[in-house]
């Protein structure tokens, strides 16, 4: 198959773009930017591959994260992405990204109905940190089908958010929970008794990213476009060390292969 | 109609930092929930309102809300407050809102925000008490008035009447002295009488009177702000030493020392210097980078989350305005305040408490950094009492922009642009605001101040970027202090130009033509074109809903014009505007007698060393760096401070374009506290820090270059400005001396407060900024151990320098000699440049406040290794007791870290150069100090110094309850 095409989409505040492209780049896809302006216009999904909402503050999140640019989305585009998931494409959606999805109800179930929240952090102040991911690598997992194959069980990545607290009905997690549409959740170095600052926001069951039923939509807190080099890790120095975000990025071209 | 939609959450949360902040005031036994509200202004049906508030407004997993009609449906509750904002002061959620229901495709007249605070345990007088306390800033917010709201019908009645024209001409040709001073003060000009008769003389041989708008002109142009008086003036110096005087006559202090070292150093890889928006030096072969560092030490003293917002906004912009246009990669931040241990009742009058302007400030910083995707990386906080009436926000930036885009070029006929944020009354008067010292009077002048809106400065950013990629315009600059007045007649100097006042797009009605020249909105940019691009120029800005208008047009007349409405309302020649007058200052320095201080030995040093570790000026501020997003644009290589493990560096790497290899080291120094011993030794020794931050990282002297920003109190005062001339001098001694040219600067007087009764002054404050290029991000160096069983190197010379170090201070000796920067310093530098080249350097970490004792730990914490320190083993310049060899703040020393199979190496480069192999790293994690004498000194567990470091700022970060 050919280099696969992404769409990356960005609005007033999306900030990540630039190096969200970068890492798909390195990861060898073809890539282009597309404001949302553009996008609504008539866009056609069908010559690309994956659609990636990048990080940032879309519209300034002043009615909450990714509220303006989720609604957006709706309006404008929701049978199209439906149509371009059901097709077989994958989207990412990373930090606000993330944020977007949940609240456009893309993520969990695709039904444009939003079941499940991003919400102020505990500490009720953004913070930028690095912490520790336990990957679902399970048969089962969803996510480690096509986005996090090959990856070990514990990988480093840097949160930067102010809401990203993973919050929903309990019914809603068990469901969650049983479909295995968990991908991500934060740990420390035991496995036990996760807390502040481990999880650095207050997730429910730590939870600090999912995926839809197919697992083609993939939903995360962490940014794995901040480690695609390893001098972006903050202990790189005298260490052999993998960065394992550039893997996210390869993983889903890979998918096409 | 007026529509209230109140939003709350379902589980009716508590606002636990506001609530923590009341408490501090000692109020128990209380609760306090918080609602959003919001009011639309609208002829919508209930049903759609309805489903603003449920699709647009709340997040349906938790948050609720209720609708009502009207601001007021009932007289308020005594336990509730409903807080507003002024009218005229921005409302960026309202803003965003607005486009939401745009969306929708429903209309609205007008929206505006609140907040509702509900208490429980309070009684109103309390709840009265607390608001403007700490709830809300009656700079920019007010109670609602139920009274005055109850009935109001539409939103656009709390706003100015409308603006009919009406040409105000000043009489200046018929005023004496006396009556043009008044006519200085009583418009808010800051022009002295020498200016006013200037003026006066001008337009008597024009046979004319001038218009409000001219005088604001040049009212704006010939502030300290804009002109930078003190620094280009007159300055008839005196230096006092014993019996001698010597006597100096300076003409231009900024030209004669910090540009003249510049100019003799001559940097080949300097670019721009001293002439743009920002100082612009060689990156690579297709890309420049430029670096510019500002204050906002007036504003943030009135409203601290404002005035810090606006300041990073504000050099974000400067490094926009750089060239034809740079992008910005990295910020810094430097923050003096005041130890915020005071009681509310300690606080003189009209004062906001230390607490709220650090939590203020931070956040400022923060969200607005943030929201435009620049990583705030580096930075510097120290703390003094007399910061209590004046902070200081230091704010840099710096971009990354290509070589053939360095310069403006300016035509006769080009188009002038002014694009992004509308236009309002926001902060007129600004730019002579800061040219005065604060009293109380002006704590009221609240239009002087401003919040910022980054998301409309982001969308800006994006649409300047993409035209200027596309080569749309050749010639841009920011709005900053004097709004269009200065931007465009900086921007068309030598030319001249035509503005017509009413196509700038304004906020609202009631602006006069002066308020739209003068009008320090912020989010704004003048650029200028060619007709043929505006095709194009309008396309992008569309897209990204930046709004943007042509409003004149350059000239070769040499002459500014401006109209409104076809009135002709200034038109004054360009030569006049840039012929501020130089004025004439005195300057007195008096040489103090350096006496040494002499204090008891102690067998023991434990206690000391925990001191120190947990003094504020030391103590890691982590909880600050986390809360900016660092990381952002994916360029970090070295973080200042590494998350997990307190990991401490002197400054942060970082690669400005992730296709190059190379990378830029960013640091600064400052250190107030030498001042009052000589600001001489205090600038020569911030240089050095600054220079010390970067090298220890990996940078080299011949590639770093460095900025000057000066806050100081009133240069009126002769014994003040003597200070600053004596900094000034010490800029041009040691820039030469080590080759680092400065590239760029900025200078903020007046720093000091007046109650009434008491008058607070700060120290003179120099930040030194430097920015150093590296050939390769692999060999930066970071500042903790890497492994145990290396070598740990002490080079540089360590004398019994303690005057005002951190360890004197801390027991309130004012005795001590002050730190002075070897003649052979820069071997040091040259030298571990070198070794760190050649990888013989495994950590590095500069030495500062607190001396050695405080790098050893530092590097300790951060690595979790031990090691053992021996104090006969640092090379001294004499004979000196203990406590001076481990708390000594001598310059130019640093601590290295080399493994063991390259000792010989790492001796060799070395080799002439003060050098002692002073102790090695180990696997217990305890810190053991030996004297002289080999007996145990000190001898800490890596957890009580790592529970030490954290202590001062403890209530500053976030920690769940139990």
């Amino acid at each position: 198959m050919a280099t696969p095409k992404v769409l990356i989409f960005r609005t007033a505040g999306t900030n990540c773009d630039k190096e969200t492209e970068f890492a798909f780049s390195r990861a060898g896809a073809q890539v282009e930017l597309g404001h949302i302006n553009l996008i609504k216009k008539n866009k056609d999904f069908s010559s690309y591959q994956i659609i990636c909402i990048p990080g940032g503050f879309s519209y300034g999140d002043d009615l909450g994260a990714g509220k303006i640019f989720s609604l957006e989305i709706i309006l404008w585009l929701k049978d199209k992405l439906k149509k371009f998931v059901e097709g077989g494409g994958l989207i990412l959606g990373i930090c606000n990204g993330f944020q977007v999805l949940v609240k456009a109800g893309i993520l969990p179930d695709l039904d444009f109905s939003q079941t499940v929240s991003l919400v102020e952090n505990d500490s009720r102040r953004f913070e930028d940190r690095w912490v520790r991911l336990k990957i679902n690598s399970g048969n089962e997992s969803l996510a480690n089908k096509i986005w996090l194959k090959g990856l070990p069980g514990l990988i480093h990545l840097p949160v930067a958010h102010a809401e990203g607290k993973f919050f929903c009905d309990l019914e809603i997690l068990d469901k969650i929970k049983k479909n295995n549409q968990v991908a991500l959740s934060y740990s420390n170095n035991s496995g036990k008794d996760v807390g502040y600052p481990d999880n650095p926001n207050g997730s429910l069951d730590n939870i600090a990213g999912i995926v839809d039923e197919t697992g083609r939509v993939f939903g995360l807190m962490p940014h794995p476009e901040r480690f695609i080099f390893i001098h972006q890790h903050p202990d790189w120095q005298g260490r052999e060390l993998a960065a394992h975000g550039l893997s996210f990025f390869q993983n889903s071209l890979d998918y096409f292969k | 109609m007026i529509w209230r939609i109140d939003v709350f959450s379902k589980k009716n949360k508590e606002n636990i930092e506001l609530k923590s902040q009341i408490e501090d005031l000692g109020f128990k036994d209380f609760s306090l929930s918080t609602k959003k509200i919001y009011f639309i202004d609208s002829e919508l049906s209930s049903a759609q309102i309805d489903k603003v508030a449920r699709e647009v407004l709340i997040d349906p997993i938790t948050e609720s809300y209720s609708l009502q009609q009207g601001i007021f449906n009932k007289q308020p509750l005594s336990k509730e407050m409903m807080v507003i904002y002024h009218p005229g002061v921005f409302d960026s959620v309202a803003a965003s809102l607005e486009k939401a229901v745009y969306d929708l495709s429903l209309t609205v007249n007008d929206i505006r925000t609140g907040t509702l605070y509900e208490f429980s345990g309070l009684d109103q007088g309390q709840i009265q008490y607390l608001g403007p306390k700490i709830i809300y800033n009656p700079v920019i917010e007010r109670v609602a008035d139920y009274n005055k709201l109850k009935d109001l019908k539409n939103l656009s009645q709390l706003e100015a009447s409308s603006y009919s024209f009406n040409l105000k001409v000043i009489d200046v040709l018929g005023a004496d002295a006396k009556k043009l001073d008044q006519i200085s003060k009583e418009g808010c000009l800051a022009l002295n009488t020498l200016e006013m008769e200037k003026i006066k003389e001008y337009f008597r041989k024009l046979k004319r009177n001038p218009t409000d708008c001219e005088l604001e002109t040049l009212a704006v142009l010939w502030s300290e702000h804009c002109g930078h008086k003190t620094f280009s003036g007159l300055i008839d110096y005196e230096e006092r030493s014993g019996e001698s005087t010597k006597k100096e006559k300076i003409n231009n202090l900024l030209k004669s020392t910090i540009m003249k070292a510049t100019k003799e150093i001559n940097s080949p890889q300097c670019v721009s210097v001293f002439e743009d928006n920002s100082g612009i030096v060689k990156f690579d072969q297709d890309e420049n980078i430029c670096f510019k560092v500002e204050t906002h030490n007036h504003p943030s003293s009135l409203e601290p989350y404002g005035g810090a917002s606006t300041g990073i906004g504000g050099v974000i912009r400067d490094v926009l305005g750089t060239g034809s246009g740079f992008r910005p990669f990295a910020s810094i931040d430097a923050f003096c305040f005041s130890n915020w241990h005071i009681s509310d009742k300690d606080l003189p009058e009209g004062l906001l408490h230390p607490r709220r302007i650090i939590k203020g400030v931070v956040s400022g910083v923060r969200d607005y950094g943030n929201r435009m995707g620049i990583p705030t990386v580096a930075g510097s906080v120290l703390f003094d009492h007399r910061f209590l009436g004046n902070p200081l926000v230091y704010c840099g930036t710096l971009g990354i922009g290509s070589c053939d885009k360095s310069f403006k070029k300016v035509n006769k006929g080009d188009l002038i642009v002014v694009c992004g944020a509308k236009t309002g009354k926001d902060g007129i008067h600004g730019a002579t605001f800061s040219s005065q010292e604060l009293d109380q009077e002006a704590m009221g002048l609240r239009s002087a101040v401003q919040i910022g809106n980054p998301i409309e400065e982001k969308k800006v950013s994006d649409a300047l970027l993409q035209a200027q990629e596309k080569d749309l315009f050749t010639a841009i600059t920011d709005c900053g202090a004097g709004g269009l007045s200065s931007a465009v007649t900086e921007l068309a100097k030598g030319y001249g130009a035509k503005v017509y006042l009413d196509r700038v797009p304004l906020k609202y009605k009631g602006l006069s033509y002066t308020d739209i020249w003068i009008s320090e909105s912020q989010e704004r940019m003048v650029f200028f074109t060619q007709s043929n691009k505006i095709k194009e120029l309008e396309d992008i800005f569309s897209r990204e809903e930046v709004e943007m208008a042509v409003i004149g047009e350059v000239a070769d007349s040499n002459n500014l014009v401006l109209f409104y409405q076809d009135n002709r309302v200034a038109d004054l020649d360009m030569d006049f505007i840039f012929s501020s007058l130089q004025i004439s200052k005195k300057a007195t320095w008096v040489n103090k007698t350096e006496e040494k201080e002499q204090l008891q030995e102690k067998k023991n040093y434990n206690d000391d060393l925990i001191a120190i570790l947990s003094s504020v000026n030391i103590a890691p501020k982590d909880w600050i760096l986390h809360q900016y997003d660092h990381e952002v644009q994916g360029g970090s290589v070295l973080k200042a401070i590494d998350s997990s493990s307190l990991g401490i560096n002197d400054a942060a790497v970082l690669r400005p374009k992730l296709s190059s290899k190379k990378a830029v080291v960013v640091g600064c120094g400052i250190n107030p506290f030498y001042s009052d011993l000589d600001p001489y030794y205090m600038a020569a020794l911030a240089i050095d820090e600054a220079l010390r931050n970067v090298i220890s990282m990996g940078g080299s002297l011949e590639n770093t270059f460095i900025l000057d920003n000066f806050s100081w109190g009133s240069p009126d005062d002769p014994q003040i400005l003597g200070g600053l001339v004596r900094a000034a001098k010490a800029c041009y001694d040691y820039s030469l001396y080590f080759g680092t040219p400065f590239i760029s600067g900025k200078d903020s007087f007046y720093n000091e407060y007046n109650s009434g009764t008491e008058k607070i002054t700060i120290p003179g404050t120099l930040l030194i900024s430097a920015v150093s290029i590296l050939e390769d991000w692999r060999l930066a160096v970071g500042s903790s151990f890497k492994k145990d069983d290396n070598l740990i190197y002490l080079v540089g010379l360590t004398k019994p320098e303690l005057g005002q170090s951190e360890y004197l201070r801390m027991q309130g000796v004012e005795k001590g000699l002050v730190p002075k920067v070897e003649p052979n310093a820069k071997d040091v530098f040259i030298n571990l440049s070198k070794a760190i080249n050649k990888s013989i350097v495994a950590s590095c970490h500069d030495l500062s406040e607190g001396g050695i004792s405080a790098a050893i730990a530092e590097m300790c914490v951060g690595s979790g290794l031990g090691a053992s320190l021996f104090l006969g083993e640092v090379p001294v310049s004499e004979s000196i007791d203990d406590y001076q060899v481990l708390f000594a703040e001598s310059p130019s020393r640093f601590l290295v870290e080399v493994e063991k199979d390259k000792k010989e190496e790492f001796q060799q480069q070395f080799k002439g150069v003060p050098c002692g192999l002073v102790g090695c790293t180990a696997e217990e994690k305890k810190l053991t100090i030996y004297n002289k004498k080999s007996s145990k000194i000190a001898d800490i567990s890596l957890q009580l110094i790592k529970e030490r470091l954290l202590k001062p700022f403890a209530e500053f970060r976030w920690k769940p309850k139990k």
